[in-house]
């Protein structure tokens, strides 16, 4: 009886290993690195913050965020540089590059702070390829740089 | 009675809200680093503002309300100075010659390779990606091998001067991507090269 709750047990176990893939984010994939990174700096993934240091991954779905005191740099395999200030939120939508065709495309959402950009490959190949999203606004993006600053006044 | 209180309590607060501005929203077109401007589309529920010229703006108070007009170089700097402050470096490319059918590197390229390996030097977490590429002399799958080769030669070199193996990708395109269009088997020294962009 002891035995076969053993056996069952690490039936269970190995089940669990298996099953781990499929709790991996759908479309995980690298999309840039940060290179920048001052005072209070997280990325959100799955749910899980981390504080991002200088060479930190930064993933399709991963979220960014400054503090009051922060501010961050990240470059994408495009080659699109973005850089927000401080209090800010930055999600990566999506973000697909054929660094062969320099097709794919680029959508990210600044939720509340401000954001600088300069565009890289995808916009350059296909002016459809980028979109930056605020709460407000949609913006389509021609190349090459821009600002960007949204939220709501009152909580400055 | 309670959904007629609840109702009244929203009107309340939409009121409140067209009294004053919910957002601060700002959109400004920056000048390229290259001298020339792109362009900026800013939509908001339906309204629409297009920013073509060097420090022209957009203001969205209030979702569909854009007032396109411009700011100053100053005024941009101020509003977003932490944003560009924390501006990664700009990408660069550099491109590399080599001898004829040889993984040899030209005199003039081995110079641009201690540039390049000065810039990395400078750069935090850099990364590499190097591709190799060839003139039309020869078979596809011959010149293939080649570019992989040659992009690998250049590889070694980065690693021979302190650059860590992992940060380097190394790809080959063969004939396939020439920067000087020529027809088959014609020897083509601009062609004979491997590209090194670093990040």
């Amino acid at each position: 009886m002891a035995r076969s709750r053993v056996v069952l047990s690490a039936a269970m176990v190995t089940a669990a290993a298996l099953a781990v893939p499929l709790h991996a984010p759908p479309h995980a994939q690298e999309a840039g690195h940060v290179k920048v990174a001052r005072g209070t700096v997280q990325i959100e993934r799955a749910g899980q913050k981390t504080p991002a240091a200088v060479g930190a991954a930064v993933q399709a779905g991963d979220v960014v965020s400054t503090g009051p005191d922060g501010s961050v740099g990240i470059t994408f395999l495009d080659n699109s540089l973005l850089s927000a200030g401080p209090n800010s939120v930055l999600a990566v939508d999506r973000f697909a590059f054929d660094s062969t065709t320099h097709q794919g495309s680029f959508e990210s959402s600044l939720r509340t702070g401000t954001l600088a950009v300069v565009s890289g490959k995808l916009a350059k190949q296909s002016p459809e390829a980028m979109k930056v999203k605020t709460p407000a606004a949609v913006l389509g993006v021609r190349g090459t740089e821009f600002l960007v600053r949204t939220g709501d006044p009152k909580k400055d | 009675m309670r959904r007629h209180a609840g109702l009244a309590a929203l009107a309340l607060l939409l009121l409140v809200g067209c009294a004053r501005p919910t957002r601060d929203d700002l959109y400004v077109l920056m000048p390229g680093a290259d001298g020339k401007t792109g362009a900026l589309t800013v939509e908001s529920a339906g309204r629409r503002a297009v920013l073509d010229q060097p420090y022209a703006a957009a203001r969205v108070k209030e979702p569909g309300q854009v007032t396109a007009g411009t700011v100053t170089e100053q005024e941009a700097r101020q509003a977003f100075g932490a944003a560009l402050a924390a501006q990664p470096d700009r990408p660069l490319s550099f491109i590399l010659y080599f001898l004829e059918a040889r993984d040899e590197l030209t005199p003039e390229s081995r110079q641009i390779l201690d540039r390049v390996v000065d810039e990395l030097s400078r750069r935090p977490a850099p990364e590499i990606v190097v591709i190799g590429h060839t003139d039309r002399v020869g078979p596809v799958p011959y010149n293939d091998t080649l570019s992989i080769r040659r992009a690998e030669r250049v590889r070694d070199e980065l690693i021979k001067v302190g650059i860590a193996a992992e940060r380097i990708r190394v790809e080959g395109r063969g004939e396939r991507e020439p920067l000087v269009a020529t027809p088959d088997e014609v020897p083509e020294p601009r062609n004979r090269r491997v590209e090194i962009n670093i990040r």
